[in-house]
């Protein structure tokens, strides 16, 4: 990768009352890319993202984000700084309306609740929600709910999105259009995305680079065709899946 | 900003809303001393709860001491007052910063170090009973004696000192009150409201999307504790008496907060509903018994535990969110 990396990730661990979560983890997310993260169940993917939002800090190593260290900041500084995220459970405003909800991500950057309004209407329609903008977040289903998640932290204008499982659950045909968006997302706009996935029908189709993690520990990385044929993962990760 | 008070709003809402004004502006006219004065307790709890519903309704800060931030704020008005001979209209300010320092510790405390919820809760308690026990001591302003105000017969109001007649304190208040309603409006409306109403929906999630929820919760907690500050002014000079074991007192603070619960929290005409129900219907009721010759003491008190168990059944939301979309009112009032 020539570019330049707008997030790097070095040797970051993180351990809970002992139980090591993340050992030793490095990555780097170039200007304009869609990094992905995988690995199997419990390998330390959402811990690391965790730590890159500012949930908690590292026990070790150093997070720098666009020149600057993010190490230690909280999820709200860490916003501003750039990053958006989305949570795996996803986490509705619920008594909100879809547009509210969006809304709330859009004050980030726009001075009146005026304006964050177009904004939120235009994230919405970019993401195909707009008919849903009155609904009450409760009300909506899952597969809708995960947008949302997507359209707020779009919403705030991030230069880099965080996206966690955002296709878990969703059908085939769901998934297609969810990377049909991030692609015109990177496309268009030149959003960089670093995401967690385990749905490799959309990580094959949107990564450029592909890292993953087992037990903590970074095993492999490279581009989605090298990684996925490689014996380690195959072992840990993809063999497991094929077994079922 | 004006434009946005209206917003969204049903013609409908604002005409009811204008209605419902008129009616309380010309009531002092038609209505007799006594249901004055039950009108005069209906606003005194929809102001509060109003002010209440700030904190609780809004930013989901569940607060049951509320009492602590109306004793504060009637014993500086008072103390002021008889002591200085400063009227209630300066004394008010100190007393609001007062309030508003209160609260803004106990904030302080409470979400420097993540306590939320029903621990928050227990810590208002907390601060509002030793309050309580540290005023029952207080000999500037009598201990546990009582402290009161100069009472005499007023043959003219003198609004700028507050003496005068419930006509006077029920204009005052009805003007408080729909200040309130509107400001909240105003409150809700905004970036401010916003933020609040994700920090009580999912407080990681507002994080998330750059929302700094210590400082919004402070601000909450500010201003919720400063508006419940002119409550504790208007009790001082409307009561002319204070007694740290009534106005700390638990019971206080849970009595402020019925009307919002029993309305609607988190609404913005809840807490006024509340308190009509609540405060008019009890009052209602005992009058009710009196006239059939039954004394009855603690019928009011029946009469709230079953508003309440009923509303829990059946209205877990509270009476006004479901009446006012009956009513076609939109979802924000």
């Amino acid at each position: 990768m020539s570019a330049t990396p707008l997030l790097t990730v070095e040797g970051i661990s993180k351990s809970f009352r002992g139980l090591r979560a993340v050992y030793q983890a490095s990555l780097t997310v170039p200007q304009g890319s869609i990094v992905s993260l995988i690995g199997p169940n419990g390998a330390g993917k959402t811990t690391c993202f965790n730590m890159i939002a500012g949930v908690f800090a590292p026990d070790e190593g150093k997070i720098t984000f666009d020149g600057r260290s993010l190490t230690g900041l909280r999820p709200d500084q860490i916003c501003h700084a750039g990053i958006g995220r989305t949570f795996q459970i996803v986490k509705p405003f619920k008594e909100l309306t879809a547009l509210e909800n969006v809304l709330v991500g859009a004050l980030h950057k726009e001075a009146s609740t005026r304006q964050a309004r177009k904004k939120a209407e235009a994230v919405l329609d970019q993401l195909g929600m707009l008919d849903k903008r009155n609904q009450p977040a409760a009300q909506l289903t899952l597969p809708e709910r995960k947008r949302l998640e997507v359209a707020r932290a779009l919403a705030t204008e991030p230069k880099l999105l965080l996206l966690d499982e955002v296709m878990a659950g969703l059908r085939p045909t769901e998934t297609d259009q969810m990377v049909a968006v991030f692609r015109e997302l990177n496309a268009k706009h030149g959003m960089t995305i670093l995401l967690i996935e385990h749905v490799m029908r959309a990580v094959m189709a949107l990564s450029q680079q592909v890292v993953v993690l087992h037990h903590g520990e970074v095993i492999a990385r490279g581009e989605p065709e090298n990684v996925v044929r490689d014996p380690a993962v195959l072992e840990c990760y993809l063999g497991e899946e094929a077994a079922v | 900003m004006i434009s946005r008070l209206i917003d969204g709003v049903p013609k409908r809402a604002l005409i009811l809303l204008g209605l419902l004004f008129a009616a309380l502006l010309v009531a002092p006219l038609v209505v007799s001393g006594y249901t004055l004065s039950v009108l005069i307790l209906v606003l005194y709890f929809a102001y509060t709860g109003q002010a209440w519903n700030v904190m609780m309704g809004f930013a989901g800060q569940l607060s049951l001491g509320h009492s602590l931030y109306v004793g504060v704020a009637a014993y500086t008005a008072a103390a002021l007052y008889v002591h200085f001979g400063i009227g209630p209209w300066a004394g008010v300010w100190l007393a609001i910063l007062i309030s508003m320092a209160c609260g803004l510790v106990i904030g302080f405390l409470a979400f420097r170090f993540g306590i939320g919820g029903v621990y928050f809760a227990l810590l208002t308690i907390a601060f509002s009973e030793f309050t309580r026990v540290g005023f029952d001591h207080f000999t500037w302003v009598n201990g546990s004696g009582g402290f009161f105000l100069p009472v005499a017969q007023y043959s003219v109001n003198d609004p700028l000192n507050l003496r005068g007649s419930p006509v006077m304190f029920y204009y005052i208040l009805l003007a408080i009150t729909a200040l309130a309603f509107v400001f909240c409006r105003w409150l809700l409306t905004g970036r401010i409201g916003y933020y609040w109403l994700a920090i009580r929906e999912e407080p990681e999630a507002a994080q998330t999307l750059g929302i700094n929820i210590f400082r919004y919760k402070m601000i909450a907690v500010a201003i919720s504790s400063g508006m419940t500050a002119l409550s504790g002014v208007f009790f001082a000079f409307y009561y002319n008496n204070l007694f740290p074991e009534q106005i700390f007192s638990m019971n206080r603070s849970i009595e402020l907060i019925l009307g919002p619960i029993i309305g609607g929290i988190g609404s913005l005409f809840g807490p006024i509903l509340g308190a009509f129900v609540l405060t008019a219907l009890a009052d209602g009721l005992n009058e009710f018994m009196v006239h059939f010759g039954y004394e009855m003491p603690g019928v009011k008190l029946v009469f709230y535990g079953l508003c309440l168990l009923a509303v829990i059944m059946w209205l877990p939301n509270g009476i006004w969110p479901p009446l006012r979309k009956k009513l076609g009112l939109g979802e924000r009032l």
